[in-house]
């Protein structure tokens, strides 16, 4: 009996949601006395036998020229025969972009009951119980797997990364892997900046910007704290900034450390996608903003006065200035 | 050229969240149900869009639901699309309204399947996956662009860290998100044609249960907000370092 775990990474590097992705995978193989396994498609710089720092015993590389395109079909295909050659009972996915396309076709292909967006270890004293968010993180669920083999899709920012030092033994399977029906025509990465989805720091900001030509105040501010940026849906919506900046009910749902949002009022949509963030900072000069009672720390003031003086401290603290 | 769009229920964005019968079940009393945001604004106005410049094209809506769900199907058909189709029964999870819809799509054969990125209520985001994975058909998820080209189709789609555009051969199942189209609102004439457009009601498959919802519970309040002056952002730093060690 093994629990997999699925690897993900890109360019050439394992993801940090892949290494939570690990880390519960190892913790649940421990609670119900399996052995925890990675699995791993396509070319990585990341040296493989290192996995094993966060708890796996072997690491099953597939490698195929025609891996080099990520399509859903043909990697499930291949995910499914390893859980298959290796009667996988669990099999672990991040909920993230990759994860999302994956993990419920994997549940198919292996009879397997599927929960996404995990937010606990299963809960196994009495039956198998998975805790979720729902309601766009307004509530939780518990989840009831019925069947024999199950597949968790673990929410990013969720579990935190545990690593120790291991060997994972690289092991390499004889797999057959289908011709991607996706051709990749291009690609736009946002280069330098982290990714909104696994930041531990979100700058946000809203229509109390006025325009799009006052962002540098909050760009200063995200790139002094390393963190990546989000918007309201209005700002999105008025291509203010780009609409893969737009987080809420409707937008993406994250979990950081720490979000701070600026000229945002705080609508129930947009709470509904950033209230799972660990601390919540808001900077919203109307004291009675509804965004203050979902907040943990709040200046009431400018944003165009308060932002750039939150800069400089940040930078006084970090040694920066 | 067939189109199918997957329609969900879900409560309405400032819906109250609460829950009864011993927190096993969401509480409905009271509660506006609308069209799942992804599925109408994205899924299904890309597909009319699609039509409009493409008469030729048919558009289904399907739904897993029962009679409740009529309204919203109802208001979806005025917004656009020639059909639709509601499988009688309340699914218990991605898989069960998955595999209801599969039964029927299988049979119709699609050229191209809908569905939004995910349901604001349990947010499941698996619907369109597994669909896919049933009909053995490719499958783009997360689409933030779509565009058809005769019988391939240019997508846009996230990835970690950035977007990336892919070409793929008709048929395929599509998980559209904001970009793919903007939101419309139905107009007269739309909602006058949708009284008479035909809505069919057609009985479930028999299927297992995966997965259960056993209970619900709220978040623990927050503690209340800890106010800083704006004359003090220095002190606001210190207790995002010391206090909540977030810096
Ligand atoms: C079905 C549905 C889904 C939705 N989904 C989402 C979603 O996913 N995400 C989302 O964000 N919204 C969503 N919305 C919209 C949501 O209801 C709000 O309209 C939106 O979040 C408001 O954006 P905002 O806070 O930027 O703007 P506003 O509500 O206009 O607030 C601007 C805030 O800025 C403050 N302000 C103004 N000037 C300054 C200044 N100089 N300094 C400091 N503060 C200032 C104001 O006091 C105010 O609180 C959705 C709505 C619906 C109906």
């Amino acid at each position: 009996m093994s629990v997999l775990i699925y690897i993900d990474h890109s360019d050439g590097q394992v993801k940090k949601s892949s290494m939570e992705a690990l880390s519960y995978g190892v913790k649940i193989a421990e609670q119900i006395g399996a052995v925890a396994e990675g699995v791993l498609l396509g070319d990585v710089s990341t040296d493989l036998p290192s996995l094993g720092n966060f708890g796996i015993k072997k690491v099953y590389h597939i490698q195929n020229s025609l891996l080099q395109i990520f399509d859903a079909q043909s990697y499930t295909k291949v995910i499914a025969q390893v859980a298959q050659q290796t009667s996988a009972k669990i099999i672990i996915f991040s909920n993230n972009s990759a994860g999302k396309s994956l993990a419920p076709k994997v549940a198919v292909r292996m009879n397997a009951g599927y929960v996404s967006g995990a937010i606990a270890l299963p809960e196994t004293s009495n039956g198998f119980n998975v805790r979720k968010n729902v309601f766009s993180g307004k509530a939780f669920a518990n989840v009831e797997v019925k069947t024999e083999i199950k597949v968790i899709a673990l929410n990013v920012n969720a579990f935190s990364v545990s690593e120790g030092t291991g060997n994972a033994e690289v092991v390499s399977l004889n797999i057959d892997v289908e011709a991607p029906k996706v051709k990749v025509i291009g690609t736009n990465k946002t280069k330098g900046t982290v990714s909104l989805t696994e930041a531990e720091t979100v700058v946000s900001a809203g229509r109390g910007l006025k325009g799009p030509e006052n962002w540098k105040i909050i760009e200063d501010l995200a790139s002094t704290l390393g963190a990546a940026l989000a918007c309201s849906r209005p700002v999105a919506d008025a291509h203010w900034r780009p609409h893969n900046e737009h987080v809420g009910q409707t937008g993406i749902a994250i979990a950081p450390n720490l979000y701070i949002a600026i000229g945002i009022s705080g609508a129930i949509q947009h709470l509904a996608g950033v209230n799972r963030s660990k601390v919540i900072v808001v900077i919203n000069k109307d004291p009675e903003a509804p965004f203050f009672k979902a907040a943990d720390y709040g200046i009431v003031g400018d944003a165009f006065e308060v932002v750039p003086k939150l800069t400089q401290a940040v930078k006084k603290v970090k040694g920066i200035a | 050229m067939k189109i199918l769009v997957c329609i969900s229920k879900t409560p309405d964005t400032t819906a109250k969240i609460a829950f009864t019968d011993n927190n096993t079940k969401f509480a409905e009393t009271g509660v506006q149900w609308i069209i799942n945001p992804y599925d109408e604004w994205y899924a299904l106005v890309r597909a009319i869009e699609l039509k409009e410049a493409d008469p030729s094209i048919t558009i289904h809506l399907i739904n897993v639901g029962n009679a409740d769900s009529d309204p919203i199907i109802r208001k979806a058909l005025a917004l656009g699309g020639d059909e639709a189709i509601r499988v009688n029964t309340q699914p218990a999870d991605s898989y069960s309204t998955a595999f209801q819809i599969a039964e029927f799509a299988r049979q119709e054969g699609y050229d191209l399947i809908f569905t939004g990125k995910e349901t604001i209520d349990y947010n499941g985001g698996a619907v369109g996956a597994m669909l896919s994975e049933m009909l053995d058909l490719p499958y783009v998820g997360l689409a933030t662009s779509f565009l058809l080209n005769g019988k391939t189709a240019t997508i846009t789609r996230e990835i970690e860290g950035g977007e990336e555009t892919v070409e793929v051969p008709l048929p395929v199942v599509v998980s559209c998100q904001k970009g793919v189209a903007e939101a419309r609102i139905p107009n007269m004439r739309g909602i006058m044609a949708a009284r008479t457009k035909p809505l069919k009601v057609v009985e479930p498959k028999q299927t297992e249960t995966q997965t259960v919802f056993s209970g619900f519970n709220l978040p623990p309040a927050k503690a209340g907000v800890k106010l800083v002056s704006s004359e003090n952002v220095e002190e606001l730093v210190r207790l995002l370092h010391e206090e909540a060690r977030v810096i």
